[in-house]
C-alpha cells in the first residue's frame, strides 16, 4: 500500500524539531516495504489529503495563524472523521483542542479534535525532561522534552495519554490526550524518535493492519540512556507527583 | 541606568576585575573572564558605562558568526585605530565585557561580542558607535526567547539609541525589522541559508516570500521588504553601492565566513577604516577561538569546527560536502548547548550518506537515532577522543605514534556543538601537523 504522511504547516509549526516525527513515520513504513511519502504542507495552501497528519510546536503568533488556517480549511476535521490518525505536539496539541490562549491572553478557538482547553500557566514555563507512564499497556514508558507556556485541562471525552512520572505535562499529573486516533502530547525529542512504539501505534491505525517488528537497537539505546538520566532524580526526590512538580517548575 | 563615575571607585573596580581574573586563571577555576567581571560590577554597578567612556565602541550580535565577526572586526581596525578591547574568548555577557574593557588601556577602541538576549541592555548602557546585527534563528529554545521576541527587543533598544549606526544583514527579515528602527543603517546582503525562522512577517504576521537567483530578495504583501543594499556579496566579491568590486581572500572556509568578513569590513568602514585595508588585514585570519584549527588529539589530526544549531549546520554541511574523509559529530545538551537536542532533526544529515560518520558526545544516542533515520551508516562512541581515533583509524592511518607529517592532509573532521567543541579543544595536545 501507499502511505502519505502530512507534516502540517512546517513553516509555522516547525520550531521545535517536531518535523522529525514525519521522517520517523515514513522511514518505519518504508523499512517494512511500504510505499510512503512525506508531504510538507505549508500554510499558504489548503491542507492536502493524507493518511496520517503530524502537527508540531511553534511560536505564539505562528500558532494563532496556523489555527486560523486549519479552521478555515476544515480538512483536518473531515479526515479525522474518516478515522485518519493525527499526532499533535505542543502548540499543535493546543491547536487541535477546543480553545487555547494567545500570547496576549485572549482565548482563541481551536480545531476541536480533542476535548481539551489550554490556558496560560501561572508560573514559569515547564521546561525539561519528561517521563510518563502510558495508560495503554501496549505502549512503553514515554520519554521526551517539554517546553510550553500553557497548561491543558482535559474534558470528559479526553482521556490522558499517560501519567507523568517526571515533568509537568498537562499540569494535572497527566501527559497528553488520546481520543480515537488523535494523540496530543507536549513531548519533543521528537517524540516518535524517542518512542518508536507510539510511532508504530499511529502507523497501525493508518494502515489498518498489524506491523512486523523492526530492529530498534538505536532507539532502545537512546531510551535506556534517557530513562536512566531522569530516574535517579525520581529516586532522590521520592516518588509520585510532588517531586516531579518541583522539578518541572524549578 | 546612568551613574556618575567616581574615579576611585572605577579604579578599584578595574583592579578587582583584573585581580580576580588572574586568580581564577592561576588556580584553574575558570576561563578568567567571568569571575573578575562579577567582582568589578559588585564594586561599581555602572562599571561598563564608565569603562566605555571615551572609546569608540562596536557591538556584534546575532545567532551565528558573532565570535568570528568580532575577531575579524577587531583585526580590521587594529592598524588604523589601535588594538581593540575585545572579548575574544566568547564571554559575551556583561561580566565578559567588563573584563575585556578593564584589560585594555583607556581610549582603546572596543569591539564586543554580545549575546542576543543582552544586546538591548548593552546598547542602552554603552551607546555604541556601531552595532553589527548578523542573523537570528532558533537556538537553545529551552532557555532563550523565541527569535521573533528577540527581534522586537532589539528594535526597541535601537529606536531608543539614535547615536548608533547599525550594520545589518538585510537578507534576514528579522534583523531588518530590528535595524529599521535605527537612525543610521548600512544594509549588507550577507545571505541567509536557513529561512525556516524567517517566513512569518514581523511587521504584519503575514508571509514573507523569498525570491531566488539574481536580484534575490524578500518581501511581504504589507510592503515590508528587503531594503536597497549598500553592500552585496556575490560569490567571493564584495560589491559596494558605487559599483566598486573587491575580492575576498580568506583563510577561513565557507560562505558564512565570507558573510562574516563582509559584515566586519562594513562595520570597519562605518568606523572610518577603508575597505581595502580591512580586507587585507582580515585575509590572514585562519582560525577564530579554535574554529577550523587542526589539532592533535589522541595521536590523530582533527580539524575542529563548531555548529550549534540548524542554521549553523546548514552552512557547515556546505563546507563538509562534497567530501570523502571521516566526520565525527559531537553533541552535548548542557545549559550552554540547550538541553533539548530535538533540533538535530532540522539538520539534513542525509548529506553525509556514504561517509564514515562517528556519533559522539553526551547525547551521541540522540544523534545516532537521527543518523539511523537519515540512513547514514555510523558508529556511536561516547568519548570524543576515542571517537576521533576510531574515525582516524578508518582512514588507514598508523594506529599509534605521531600522525604522518608528510602533508598528506589526512585528518578527521570534527564538528561539535558548543560544549562538545570546547571539550575536544581542551583535550587536544597541541596544534596538528
Amino acid at each position: 500500500m501507499s502511505l502519505t504522511v502530512v507534516v502540517v504547516h512546517p513553516d509555522l509549526l516547525g520550531t521545535y524539531g517536531d518535523g522529525g516525527n514525519g521522517v520517523v513515520l515514513v522511514q518505519r513504513a518504508r523499512w517494512r516495504g511500504m510505499d510512503a511519502d512525506l508531504v510538507e504542507a505549508r500554510s499558504d495552501a489548503r491542507l492536502p489529503a493524507g493518511d496520517l497528519y503530524c502537527l508540531g510546536g511553534g511560536e505564539d503568533a505562528a500558532q494563532t495563524a496556523s489555527a486560523e488556517r486549519l479552521r478555515a480549511d476544515s480538512v483536518l476535521e473531515a479526515q479525522v472523521a474518516r478515522g485518519v490518525p493525527v499526532l499533535a505536539v505542543c502548540a499543535g496539541y493546543q491547536i487541535v483542542g477546543r480553545s487555547f490562549a494567545a500570547s496576549d491572553g485572549r482565548l482563541l478557538p481551536g480545531v476541536g479534535l480533542l476535548d481539551v482547553a489550554t490556558a496560560k500557566g501561572p508560573g514559569p514555563r515547564p521546561v525539561g525532561e519528561v517521563l510518563a507512564e502510558p495508560l495503554d499497556p501496549a505502549l512503553a514508558p514515554l520519554t521526551g522534552f517539554e517546553n510550553h507556556g500553557g497548561l491543558t485541562t482535559r474534558g470528559p471525552d479526553a482521556p490522558p495519554l499517560a501519567r507523568v512520572v517526571v515533568g509537568v505535562g498537562n499540569g494535572d499529573g497527566t501527559e497528553g490526550t488520546r481520543s480515537g486516533h488523535v494523540v496530543g502530547t507536549y513531548l519533543h525529542g521528537p517524540v516518535l524518535a524517542r518512542n518508536p512504539a507510539l510511532a508504530d501505534l499511529l502507523l497501525s491505525w493508518a494502515t489498518g493492519r498489524p506491523l512486523e517488528p523492526l530492529d530498534d537497537a538505536e532507539e532502545e539505546a537512546l531510551r535506556t540512556e534517557r530513562l536512566a538520566a531522569v530516574r535517579p532524580w525520581t529516586l532522590r526526590a521520592g516518588s509520585g507527583r510532588q517531586g516531579l512538580r518541583a522539578r518541572g517548575r524549578s | 541606568m546612568t551613574t556618575r563615575a567616581h574615579p576611585a571607585r572605577v579604579r578599584a573596580a578595574v583592579a578587582a576585575t583584573r585581580l580576580v581574573n588572574a586568580l581564577s586563571r592561576r588556580f584553574g577555576a575558570g576561563s578568567g573572564s567571568v569571575a573578575g567581571g562579577h567582582a568589578g560590577l559588585a564594586i561599581d554597578p555602572g562599571l561598563l558605562e564608565h569603562l566605555s567612556a571615551g572609546r569608540t565602541v562596536a557591538l556584534v550580535s546575532g545567532t551565528n558568526g558573532k565570535t568570528t565577526t568580532t575577531r575579524l572586526l577587531a583585526v580590521a581596525i587594529e592598524g588604523a585605530l589601535g588594538r581593540a578591547a575585545t572579548n575574544a574568548t566568547g564571554s559575551n555577557m556583561p561580566t565578559g565585557h567588563v573584563t575585556a574593557l578593564a584589560s585594555a588601556p583607556p581610549g582603546a577602541p572596543a569591539v564586543l561580542e554580545v549575546d542576543e538576549g543582552y544586546l538591548p541592555q548593552l546598547v542602552g548602557t554603552l551607546g555604541p558607535d556601531v552595532t553589527v546585527l548578523l542573523n537570528l534563528s532558533r537556538d537553545q529554545l529551552d532557555r532563550t526567547n523565541e527569535v521573533r521576541m528577540v527581534a522586537n527587543k532589539w528594535r526597541r533598544a535601537l529606536a531608543a539609541s539614535p547615536g548608533t549606526a547599525v550594520v545589518a544583514n538585510a537578507d534576514d527579515p528579522l534583523v531588518t525589522w530590528a535595524a529599521c528602527a535605527a537612525a543610521a543603517r548600512v544594509w549588507v546582503g550577507a545571505g541567509l541559508s536557513w529561512r525556516e525562522d524567517a517566513v512569518g512577517c514581523p511587521a504584519c504576521e503575514g508571509r514573507i516570500e523569498f525570491v531566488a537567483g539574481p536580484g534575490a530578495g524578500w518581501a511581504c504583501r504589507c510592503g515590508f521588504a528587503r531594503p536597497r543594499l549598500d553592500v552585496s556579496l556575490e560569490g567571493d566579491q564584495v560589491v559596494l553601492a558605487d559599483g566598486t568590486r573587491l575580492t575576498l581572500t580568506l583563510a577561513l572556509p565557507g560562505r558564512f565566513n565570507r558573510a562574516n568578513a563582509a559584515m566586519a569590513a562594513a562595520a570597519a568602514a562605518a568606523m572610518g577604516v577603508g575597505w581595502t585595508t580591512s580586507l587585507e588585514r582580515i585575509a590572514s585570519v585562519d582560525e577564530v577561538a579554535g574554529r577550523f584549527a587542526v589539532v592533535e588529539v589522541g595521536g590523530c589530526n582533527a580539524r575542529v569546527m563548531l555548529a550549534k544549531n540548524p542554521a549553523g549546520w546548514r552552512e557547515l554541511l556546505d563546507v563538509l560536502c562534497p567530501g570523502e574523509g571521516p566526520v565525527v559529530v559531537g553533541i552535548n545538551a548542557r545549559v550552554a548547548d540547550g538541553r533539548d537536542p530535538s533540533w538535530l532533526w532540522d539538520v539534513p544529515f542525509e548529506r553525509l550518506r556514504g561517509r564514515t560518520v562517528v556519533a559522539t558526545g553526551e547525547r551521541c544516542r540522540d544523534l545516532a537515532v537521527r543518523l539511523h533515520y537519515a540512513e547514514v551508516a555510523h558508529r556511536t562512541i561516547r568519548d570524543e577522543v576515542a571517537a576521533v581515533r576510531a574515525a582516524w583509524l578508518s582512514t588507514g592511518a598508523p594506529s599509534s605514534g605521531a600522525p604522518p607529517r608528510n602533508g598528506s592532509a589526512r585528518e578527521v573532521e570534527f564538528v561539535g556543538n558548543y560544549t562538545a567543541f570546547t571539550d575536544l579543544r581542551a583535550r587536544a595536545s597541541g596544534r596538528g601537523s
